[in-house]
């Protein structure tokens, strides 16, 4: 396919890998943010290609695996009321909650649908009319457009019957909170290019001035990738700290300004909770008040719910780059793609799920046997 | 999760208010909003991410990976084999 093929050339590919081992004299720890990138990493071994000072660690930015534990739990709250369709993307029906998952809900006779695009869910609310329906609304600045515009559209069809339970999320406070933080090992980042596809990279360079670190906008193929470290190694190795933009062909600085505008309307900034991170201020995004009425949320009355992560799942330190999830006892073993303990594992972008499909735990058990 | 993929725009048409696109991926065609890309066009290369177009792909920024592997000398060889 055009603009995937060429990307994932293994010629280029090689070439770019040469590039950086002929560039890089010191070991430079560098965090890609995004899951999806996280996923090709692993997927085309791209780690194994770099030489062996330059350490990719995988960083938060997979929206199923930060999505707070009482949120799933509202969620399932809300799917096993009577009279409730309850819509979601794939992958968050596997997500556990305190007790458990959506699909067990489903299994048990709940209504629950997945849905490729939230506006699909906004059309069985209109072609349900006697039913509550519910959109799981998770993402980051990526998907808030679309949860957005589904809002926006309920609205414009005067729809009674629809709702969003919303938890977004934010790139640039996480990143932010990383890089504050005394045990930031990481001296680069790979930003996230669908994130920034909509909200340019303007933050980013106020991020990069404030602590003096490289930032390269990256995309998701495995030469977009090595081309973005190159960069990265690049800076490091002169001493600059800038941001650039790896992956010009679908991001500009000023971003996606219909997308943002639309996402300015419906929502606004807020607290949100981060599994495995905690609370982090201004890093969400939640209904305007003009919205309430398609709250989830209020309209069922679910806000009380808190919940307590598993003490023995080590997601906390993986989804902050500070261990890998190769470093957790429960790794492959009382934690799997089949049997999640922690977010991680659920998602195929979560960093634990990743490393246990692409066969590095057999390097994991090799060791602890 | 913040999946995008790269297709081609076959058609539009206005719907309700939206303007909506069939966009093919290779062997398959999807329906994609083209509400945050006012500009695009039949032709064009969009990303798509849960049914949205979210950006139109700058074709001369694309290029710019077939002018790497030409300076790096790469195009008149061939491919290996395999993954």
């Amino acid at each position: 396919m055009k603009y995937i093929d060429e990307y994932r050339d293994e010629r280029i590919v090689h070439a770019l890998a040469a590039q950086i081992a002929r560039r890089a004299t010191r070991p430079w720890n560098l965090m890609e943010i995004c899951g999806g990138q996280t996923h090709t990493i692993m997927r085309y071994g791209l780690d194994e290609l770099l030489p062996p000072g330059i350490r990719l660690v995988h960083g938060p930015g997979c929206p199923v695996c930060v999505t707070p534990l009482e949120i799933v739990d509202k969620a399932i709250e809300i799917a096993s009321r009577p009279g409730v369709i309850f819509v979601s993307y794939g992958d968050m029906l596997r997500v556990p909650g305190s007790r458990f998952d959506l699909f067990r809900v489903k299994a048990a006779g709940a209504d629950v649908r997945i849905v490729y695009s939230p506006m699909e869910a906004v059309k069985l609310a209109r072609t349900h009319p006697d039913r509550q329906v519910v959109f799981f609304g998770i993402g980051f600045e990526t998907t808030a457009p679309a949860n957005a515009m589904a809002v926006w559209e309920a609205r414009r069809q005067a729809l009674k019957n629809f709702s969003v339970l919303v938890s977004h999320v934010l790139v640039p406070p996480a990143i932010r909170l990383l890089l504050g933080s005394p045990n930031c090992v990481v001296q680069g980042f790979i930003a996230p290019g669908h994130v920034c596809t909509i909200m340019g990279y303007r933050e980013y360079a106020a991020l990069s001035r404030d602590f003096g670190v490289p930032i390269v906008v990256g995309g998701f193929e495995p030469a977009d990738l090595l081309e973005a470290v190159g960069m990265l190694v690049a800076q490091l190795e002169d001493g600059r700290a800038e941001v650039e933009n790896q992956y010009a062909r679908s991001v500009s600085y000023e971003g996606n300004l219909p997308a943002q505008s639309i996402v300015e309307s419906v929502f606004e900034v807020s607290d949100r909770k981060w599994r495995g991170i905690g609370m982090i201020p201004q890093s969400g995004l939640r209904l305007r008040a003009e919205y309430a009425a398609f709250d989830a949320e209020q309209v069922f009355r679910v806000g009380e719910i808190t919940a307590d992560e598993p003490a023995e799942c080590i997601s906390a330190e993986v989804l902050q780059g500070l261990k890998r999830p190769t470093d957790c006892p429960a790794f492959g073993r009382g934690c799997t793609p089949e049997k999640p303990m922690g977010a991680p594992m659920v998602s195929a972008e979560g960093a634990c799920a990743a490393y246990y499909h692409y066969r590095r735990h057999s390097i994991a058990e090799g060791r602890v046997c | 999760m913040c999946l995008a993929v790269p297709g081609r725009i076959l058609e539009t048409e206005e719907r309700e208010g939206n303007r909506i696109a069939k966009v093919q991926f290779g062997g398959v065609m999807r329906q994609a909003f083209l509400n945050f890309v006012p500009e695009a066009v039949v032709g064009d290369y969009v990303m798509v991410h849960v049914g949205f177009a979210i950006s139109r792909v700058d074709e001369d920024e694309a290029a710019r990976t077939y002018q790497l592997l030409e300076s790096l000398g790469l195009l008149e060889s061939e491919p290996g084999g395999g993954e």
